[in-house]
Parts: C-alpha cells; sequence; structure tokens
C-alpha cells in the first residue's frame, strides 16, 4: 500500500501535476487580454518545482511506490536542469509567441505536461514507468510540435515524428517484453541481479538490441535519426528549443536507467553496439550538417553528432563514463537553450531569422546578440575555455580509460570536421555584409536579453569553473 | 499443444507485419496509423504470453497500461492526421516530403 512517505518522495511531481491541472484551468477562464499572468504563473511553478526537487533531496537514494520511482542524486540533477531548460524556454518563446498569435494556455499547459514526463522517466525504477514517463513525454511533444495550426511545415514534422515516434516506442516495447521474458521481472533493480544468468540468454539479448534500437531513436542518433531534422526545422523555434534541451536530458536519463540500472551487467554485449551508433552519429551529424543552409537544420545534424559524444561517455559503462555523459547532456542542454534563444531573440513577426543567411552581418546590427550566439557556437564546437570544450574533452577520456583509444580518436578528429559548420556561423555574423533589407537593429526585450545573456555566459563561467558541477555528476554516481 | 513460443512466433509475425506495413506503405497516412497499433499489440501478446508463462502478473498490468497509451496515441495521430490533411489536402505519404536535405 502506498504511504504518506511514498508520496512525499514523489512531492515535486504531484504538485507539477496538480499545477498543470489548475494552470489549464485558469487559462480556460481567462481573458485574452490577461494571457501575460499565465506566463508569469507558469514560470513560478517551475521554479518552485526546482526548489522541491532540491530541497526534498534526501539523503543516498530512496524509492518509492515497491520501486517503481527512484529518486536519486542522478535524477534529481537531470530534474533540476530539465526543470531549467523549460523555464528559459518560457522566457525566450513569450516575444515570438506573442508576435505569431500564437500565445496561448496550450503551449504552457502541454510544456509542462511534458517536462513531468521527463521527471517521471528519469527516476523510473520499473519498465513500466520508463514507458509512462516516456510516452508523456512524447505525447506532449507531438501536440507542442504540431501546435502551428496553419503551418504546414509544422504538421508534416508532426507527422514525421509521431510515425517514427511511434515506431520506437515500438521497438523499446518489444525489447521491454523479451527482457520480460526472460527476466520474469518489470522492476529494474531485479532486472540487474536476474540479466546476467537468465535461462534464456538469446531472449535477452534480443530484447536488449530492441531496447537499445529505442534509446537511439529516443537520443536521435544515427542511424535512428531520420525525424531530428525534420521536426528541428518544422516545429516552431521554442518547442524545437524544448526538444533539443530538456528532452535530451529525459533521453540520457532513460538510457542510463535502462541500461546501467536495468541491464548493467550486460554491458560487455551493448558496449560495442553504443560504440558503433557513436561512431555513426558523429559522421552523420557533422558531414551532414556542413551542407545545411538552414541553421535549425544545421543545428539538428550537429544534436545527431552530440548524442555521439553523449554515447562515448555512455561507452565507458563505469561511474566515470556515466558523469561525463551526464555532463555532456547538461552542457548539450545549456548550449542548446542558449543557440535557440538567440534565433529566438532575433526572430521578428513575419520573419523566422532561421537561415545562417538572416545572420549576415550580425555583428553590425546587434554586436550583444552576436557575442551570444558566436559562444554559443564556440561552446558547441568544443573550443575552450567554454563549457563544450571540458564536456568533449570528459567524454573522450571516458573512452580512454575503457580502452577504447580509437574511439576518442574518431571523436577528436569529427570536432575538428564540426568546427567548420560553427565557425561559419560566426564568420557570417562577422564579416559578411547584411543583406539589402536587414538592416534593421534589433532590439529583443530587456527581461529576455538578461536572461539569454547569463545563458550564453553560464557557458563560460562553467568553462572556466567546471569543478562543483562535475563534482556533483561524479557523486551522482560513485555510490 | 500450444506453447509459449507459438505465442512469441504470432507475436514476432506481427510486429514484422506492422514494421513492413511503416516502411513498404507508400500510399495512405491512415495505414501507418493501422500499422503502429498492431504493432503495440503484437507487443502486448508476448506480455500476455510471458506473464502466463512465468507467473508473473505484472506483465498483464503492463499491457493495460499499454493499451490506455495506445488510444491516447490513436487520438493524438488522428487529431496530427486531421491537421495534416487541413493543410495539405493530402494524406499520400509520398507526397509529404517538403523537408529535405
Amino acid at each position: 500500500m502506498p504511504t504518506l512517505n511514498d508520496i512525499l518522495v514523489l512531492l515535486p511531481e504531484f504538485y507539477l501535476v496538480a499545477a498543470a491541472c489548475l494552470l489549464l484551468l485558469v487559462d480556460a477562464f481567462m481573458k485574452p487580454e490577461q494571457r501575460g499572468a499565465l506566463h508569469w504563473l507558469s514560470i513560478i511553478v517551475l521554479l518552485v518545482a526546482i526548489y522541491l526537487v532540491v530541497a526534498g533531496q534526501p539523503q543516498g537514494t530512496v524509492t518509492a511506490f515497491d520501486g517503481m520511482f527512484v529518486r536519486d542524486r542522478a535524477a534529481e540533477i537531470l530534474k533540476v536542469f530539465a526543470l531549467l531548460c523549460v523555464a528559459l524556454v518560457f522566457v525566450y518563446a513569450r516575444p515570438y509567441l506573442v508576435d505569431r498569435k500564437q500565445f496561448q494556455g496550450e503551449f504552457y499547459t502541454l510544456m509542462l505536461f511534458a517536462v513531468i514526463g521527463v521527471m517521471l522517466l528519469v527516476s523510473a525504477g520499473n519498465l513500466v514507468m520508463v514507458y509512462l514517463g516516456l510516452e508523456l513525454l512524447t505525447l506532449s511533444s507531438y501536440g507542442l510540435v504540431a501546435l502551428n495550426r496553419d503551418s504546414p511545415l509544422s504538421s508534416e514534422a508532426a507527422m514525421k515524428y509521431f510515425v517514427l515516434g511511434a515506431l520506437s516506442s515500438g521497438m523499446l516495447l518489444y525489447g521491454m517484453s523479451m527482457v520480460y521474458g526472460a527476466a520474469g521481472t518489470l522492476d529494474l533493480a531485479a532486472l540487474h541481479g536476474a540479466a546476467s544468468h537468465s535461462g534464456l540468454p538469446h531472449l535477452m539479448l534480443f530484447g536488449l538490441i530492441f531496447m537499445l534500437v529505442g534509446i537511439a531513436f529516443k537520443l536521435g542518433a544515427a542511424p535512428f535519426h531520420m525525424w531530428i531534422p525534420d521536426v528541428y526545422q518544422g516545429a516552431t523555434t521554442p518547442v524545437t528549443t524544448f526538444i533539443a534541451s530538456a528532452s535530451k536530458l529525459a533521453a540520457f536519463g532513460m538510457a542510463y536507467r535502462l541500461l546501467e540500472a536495468g541491464l548493467g551487467d550486460l554491458s560487455h554485449y551493448w558496449q560495442p553496439m553504443l560504440a558503433a551508433i557513436a561512431v555513426l552519429s558523429l559522421a552523420i551529424g557533422n558531414l551532414v550538417a556542413i551542407v545545411q543552409s538552414n541553421l535549425k537544420r544545421m543545428l539538428a545534424y550537429s544534436t545527431i553528432s552530440h548524442m555521439g559524444y553523449l554515447l562515448i561517455g555512455l561507452v565507458n559503462a563505469g561511474p566515470e563514463g556515466y558523469a561525463s555523459a551526464m555532463f555532456y547532456a547538461i552542457s548539450y542542454a545549456l548550449m542548446g537553450t542558449a543557440a535557440f534563444g538567440v534565433i529566438l531573440a532575433l526572430a521578428r513577426a513575419g520573419f523566422e531569422c532561421e537561415e545562417i543567411d538572416d545572420f549576415k552581418g550580425l555583428n553590425q546590427r546587434s554586436p550583444w546578440m552576436a557575442f551570444l550566439m558566436m559562444l554559443a557556437m564556440f561552446s558547441l564546437a568544443g573550443v575552450p575555455p567554454l563549457y563544450g570544450f571540458f564536456a568533449k574533452y570528459l567524454v573522450l577520456q571516458a573512452a580512454i580509460d575503457a580502452n577504447m583509444l580509437w574511439l576518442a580518436v574518431v571523436g577528436v578528429v569529427f570536432a575538428i570536421i564540426g568546427l567548420y559548420y560553427y565557425l561559419r556561423v560566426v564568420k557570417v555574423m562577422y564579416f559578411d555584409k547584411p543583406e539589402e533589407g536587414t538592416h534593421v537593429v534589433v532590439q529583443p526585450d530587456a527581461g529576455l536579453r538578461v536572461v539569454l545573456s547569463l545563458n550564453a555566459l553560464v557557458l563560460v563561467a562553467l568553462g572556466l569553473y567546471w569543478g562543483p558541477l562535475l563534482g556533483w555528476c561524479r557523486q551522482a554516481f560513485a555510490g | 499443444m500450444i506453447t509459449l513460443s507459438h505465442f512469441i512466433v504470432l507475436g514476432a509475425v506481427l510486429f514484422c507485419i506492422a514494421v513492413a506495413g511503416l516502411f513498404i506503405n507508400r500510399k495512405n497516412v491512415i495505414v501507418l496509423l493501422m500499422a503502429i497499433e498492431l504493432m503495440l499489440l503484437a507487443v502486448n501478446i508476448n506480455f500476455v504470453a510471458f506473464s502466463r508463462f512465468n507467473h508473473d502478473v505484472a506483465g498483464q498490468v503492463f499491457v493495460f497500461f499499454i493499451l490506455t497509451v495506445a488510444a491516447a496515441e490513436s487520438a493524438i495521430g488522428l487529431a496530427i492526421l486531421v491537421l495534416l490533411f487541413r493543410n495539405r489536402s493530402t494524406v499520400n505519404v509520398a507526397e509529404i516530403d517538403s523537408m529535405k536535405g
């Protein structure tokens, strides 16, 4: 029977569900001109949720509802950053949505439900919870991508996302059913013990492969990356920002729960498979990004390559590897919000600012925005002393520690190739002449500018002073 | 005598039909939705069969969750389909290709 203690362990999640439902009601009874309040309420709700997660942090690992829900340090860190990313998306999205007459309550509610999905997913202690958390996240995401109702591009992206997302959920579930058949349990902790001496080892491996496919799909790693570019391009930029940040943290959480907490004893089987997926992601992501002219699409391919680096961290399959992969996931989330934040800040009514050519001569029009974009691009490229460099350094170090020097070498080679397309954006901003008709000086509103500046400067700060965050990540996987 | 392997083979065959339906189909998006549904049902057969074989009721509970989520999923899928048809006046898979690269 669930006790009061179980409910207290899930307090942040219960609170968010209640708050999201309440906001839905508030929105229904609100006059359109009062909608601004909804924006502030949603941000306050998220900040309170962050407080609840941090303040209620238990000593060590606590489980609730018979092991269904696990609250440990790793989950806490991922939750805090996922909530933070969603709050950032809300701040960046408001002017964009208002300009396009899309400033609706649905955006906020769907976003909140999606982040509840993230929180349940990263805390899952059972295959059922992994599935339910994942579906809560993805079903909300389908809705978010389709939210731009009059755009043929958005509905096409939503359909592609839906079909491929459902396919990947099907693969994941098929794998789960095989693993369940072989191990006889759905509980991840029990699975950890049963996985290596199952009576049906082949069935177990068969299930593992299908689960890996599902995980790779959700991460957006090649060769299961087809949905990423279309969804990034077709969705409205705020939704893309969410999918590039909080969703990736969730995908890392899911990979950790399934592969380490569940099937950790089979790591010698999934390590080579992950390594192959990582190399493919690095190659496809970096090479195809070079030829893109749409910045959102370029960043989509850059995501694919970043997921390759994240997987290099996971391949290590030890505490240090998980810590570096988590450090990488967080770095990618923060860099993604910064890069898309600049795109959002520059977009105006009727102008998406998503082609790379739209950034021509940005330095003359808006030097500060150009500087922030440069920081984001350098960090994504992995230029020292920015955050992205140390994140890359740590995952490559983890690969070397796992006696996979070749994987680290591949990572470095593709980091150098990747440098080209990030630097192209910087070159366009600083050395090209602005196109005719784009001479408008961009002046995003003050609040957005301050938050965006902080977001981008954090990339510098964490690059220079990365000890505490890395310490937390290491602590999360130490025990 | 029907054994566990019969169920697993049935599940695998249904799953393969569903995946083939997703990849081979170039005509109609509605067929994609049907294939997705079939895929989840194939998984359900697996779960029920394993649950009975392992004498563990958890697998059958999972099936209820999958059925519920599948209902929500097809509702969203159909909603997106309606949206797509309104914007593009087609549900032909081959014509939904405006984004490339």
